[in-house]
């Protein structure tokens, strides 16, 4: 076990080594010139050279990444262009706005899941099914900004329930994480659904009955607790999937996660920025899916017996 | 013919497949069509404060912020997003496949090179990968496809990887081989064939992934660029605008939602009818 921790530990730092590679050599590789952006439009030549020698940006490519990698195994992500600050703590000021989304999200996504998986799974065949699997399709296909700005137009504008953007009371994480989680809760109900139809099939349940055991208990005492493994294999996956697309919820409900920082480093060329928030992400999606791996044995007794 | 046949009998793929068929007959018959031009901006397709107007008898689902008929730009605007559909779906699915079968059938450095390469891209924050190229590149509809099919592949390859790898392992392989066949016959004459229905259904599911993604990059206004209609910079141009015009975002919202919703069902009713092994699960 121990072995195996520290050989996806070593997998993970290589990801991560991959990641920052691949975004770095993509981001140099593109037209766009900071130096040009921080210059503004009127800027001479020579003051766009100078900002581009005081960015290191005239040194050869490799020459920079390797700069770059030496920052990063001391833990300094480099310094925002536009912001002349620490990408560090930029990253680390906005982050657990973020999480605070994310876990909210996925709360959501968790509760209404399991909520409507079970009863698809106890009436099989019947209205909640159906109703079930069709949703979890329609939860897949519906861009995210459509139900963003519809939850916005219903709840905020017409009814006035929620604020419309911003940051600071649990009211307003309530329309983010509906937007999250709705749009999610659907596949969480397919899994939750098919776990438990077979474990519904399996001949303890059929004991449990025989003893006459009420239903509810049959339910969420026996087969349910049995049912929830593949949640959080989800679970894990949803942290890297989250944090991939969170620029795009933060940017309709203006919350101040690292979502909107990366818009804005996007729009000003920060490459410091971007490039540390991809990075952050592809952790998010490593660790989420090393959380699962790490929490299947310790949550189902059946997988570390393997 | 016999998966049409198939899919008839499901409700569901049934209603999927009729909107796929009409969207696609609707976006190559635009011009016969729409009303009028997606780019005129009509005198009087704005209120005399300069408001868009409602949908009426004379503009079918009103005019957008510039005076123009949104049933004439959802049009056009379907044309976009089915060229992007395939263009990027069919180079994601053709990467993928490439990428899937070499690191499936080869042993040794060059497929284990390729494996991790798939491993690394599927760590890769996707949308934000494609929300930076997108925005740092001068948009415009190819590079958009571009985008959507550098970060689509990964996913078919890594599902044709494990079938190459199940496919590689049976006898009629090793028969082939024992007979002396070359690696280019054994790939193409026995692999890929056995990969078609695979494809095909990616390809499917994929062009929903692809309508979403683009409708998204252009609702940040990063994506196709105006006065090319798109269904997502339709909502990009009138967001602002919502609350005074709140169909000019919601009807192409609903349109997109349909699209997608009817590619994922046909593809995901391709997938039973072609793969039996799936049949029943989920």
């Amino acid at each position: 076990m121990a072995f195996l921790l520290l050989r996806r530990l070593v997998q993970t730092a290589l990801i991560l080594l991959g990641v920052a590679a691949i975004t770095f050599l993509l981001l140099y590789a593109l037209p766009a010139d900071p130096a040009r952006m921080i210059a503004g439009r009127s800027a001479t030549a020579q003051t766009v050279a100078n900002i581009r020698r005081e960015l290191g940006l005239d040194q050869p490519l490799l020459v920079q990444f390797w700069t770059y990698l030496q920052g990063l195994f001391q833990g300094d992500l480099g310094r925002s262009y536009a912001q002349k600050t620490d990408v560090g703590a930029l990253i680390a000021a906005r982050l657990p706005a973020t999480l605070i989304l994310m876990a909210a999200g996925i709360a959501v996504e968790v509760v209404l899941g399991v909520f409507l998986g079970v009863l698809a799974a106890v009436r099989r065949g019947g209205f909640v099914d159906r109703f079930v699997m069709m949703a979890s399709f329609v939860g897949v296909s519906a861009p995210q900004f459509v139900a963003a700005l519809l939850l916005l137009y219903v709840f905020a504008v017409t009814l006035a329930w929620f604020p419309m953007s911003g940051f600071g009371t649990p009211a307003h994480v309530v329309l983010p994480a509906l937007t999250l989680g709705v749009l999610g809760a659907g596949w969480y109900a397919r899994m939750v659904r098919s776990a438990m139809i077979d474990v519904l099939n399996q001949d303890y349940v059929r004991t449990a009955r025989a003893k006459g055991l009420s239903s509810a208990r049959i339910i969420f005492r026996h087969a349910l607790p049995n049912a929830l493994l593949p949640i959080i294999a989800m679970i894990g996956i949803d942290i890297g999937q989250f944090m991939s697309g969170v620029v795009v919820v933060e940017a309709v409900y203006g919350w101040p996660g690292i979502g909107q920082l990366a818009w804005q480093a996007i729009q000003q060329v920060d490459i410091p920025i971007i490039m540390g928030v991809t990075l952050v992400s592809a952790l998010a999606i490593v660790l989420g899916n090393l959380l699962a791996d790490i929490l299947a044995p310790l949550v189902d007794p059946r997988i570390r017996a393997r | 013919m016999q998966a049409v046949k198939a899919m008839v009998r499901q409700p569901a793929a049934l209603f999927g497949l009729i909107v796929v068929v009409l969207v696609v007959v609707l976006a190559i018959a635009a011009p016969l069509i729409a009303p009028y031009s997606p780019d005129e901006q009509m005198f009087d397709g704005l209120t005399l404060e300069g408001a868009p107007l409602p949908p009426s008898a004379q503009f079918l689902l009103g005019t957008d912020t510039l005076g123009r008929d949104l049933f004439s730009r959802l049009l056009y605007g379907a044309r976009t997003s089915l060229v992007i559909g395939l263009v990027a779906n069919g180079i994601a699915v053709t990467i993928g496949l490439l990428i899937g079968i070499l690191s499936g059938y080869m042993r040794g450095i060059v497929g284990g090179a390729l494996m991790r390469f798939t491993d690394l891209m599927m760590a890769f924050p996707a949308l934000l990968l494609a929300i930076v190229l997108a925005a740092l590149l001068r948009p415009s509809l190819w590079i958009v496809a571009m985008v959507i099919a550098l970060v689509n592949w990964v996913q078919v390859a890594r599902i044709v990887y494990t079938e190459t790898r199940g496919l590689v392992e049976r006898d009629f392989i090793l028969a082939e081989r024992s007979l002396g066949a070359g690696h280019g016959r054994i790939l193409f004459h026995h692999i890929l064939p056995h990969l078609i229905p695979t494809a095909i259904v990616w390809g499917t599911l994929g062009i929903a992934t692809t309508v979403l993604l683009e409708a998204t990059l252009s609702f940040l206004g990063i994506g196709v660029q105006p006065p090319t209609p798109s269904w997502g910079n339709i909502i990009f141009e009138s967001q602002s605008y919502f609350q005074a015009a709140p169909w000019l975002v919601f009807i192409p919202g609903a349109v997109i939602l349909l699209t997608a919703l009817s590619f994922n069902l046909v593809g995901d009713a391709l997938r039973d009818i072609l793969d039996p092994t799936q049949r029943g699960r989920g």
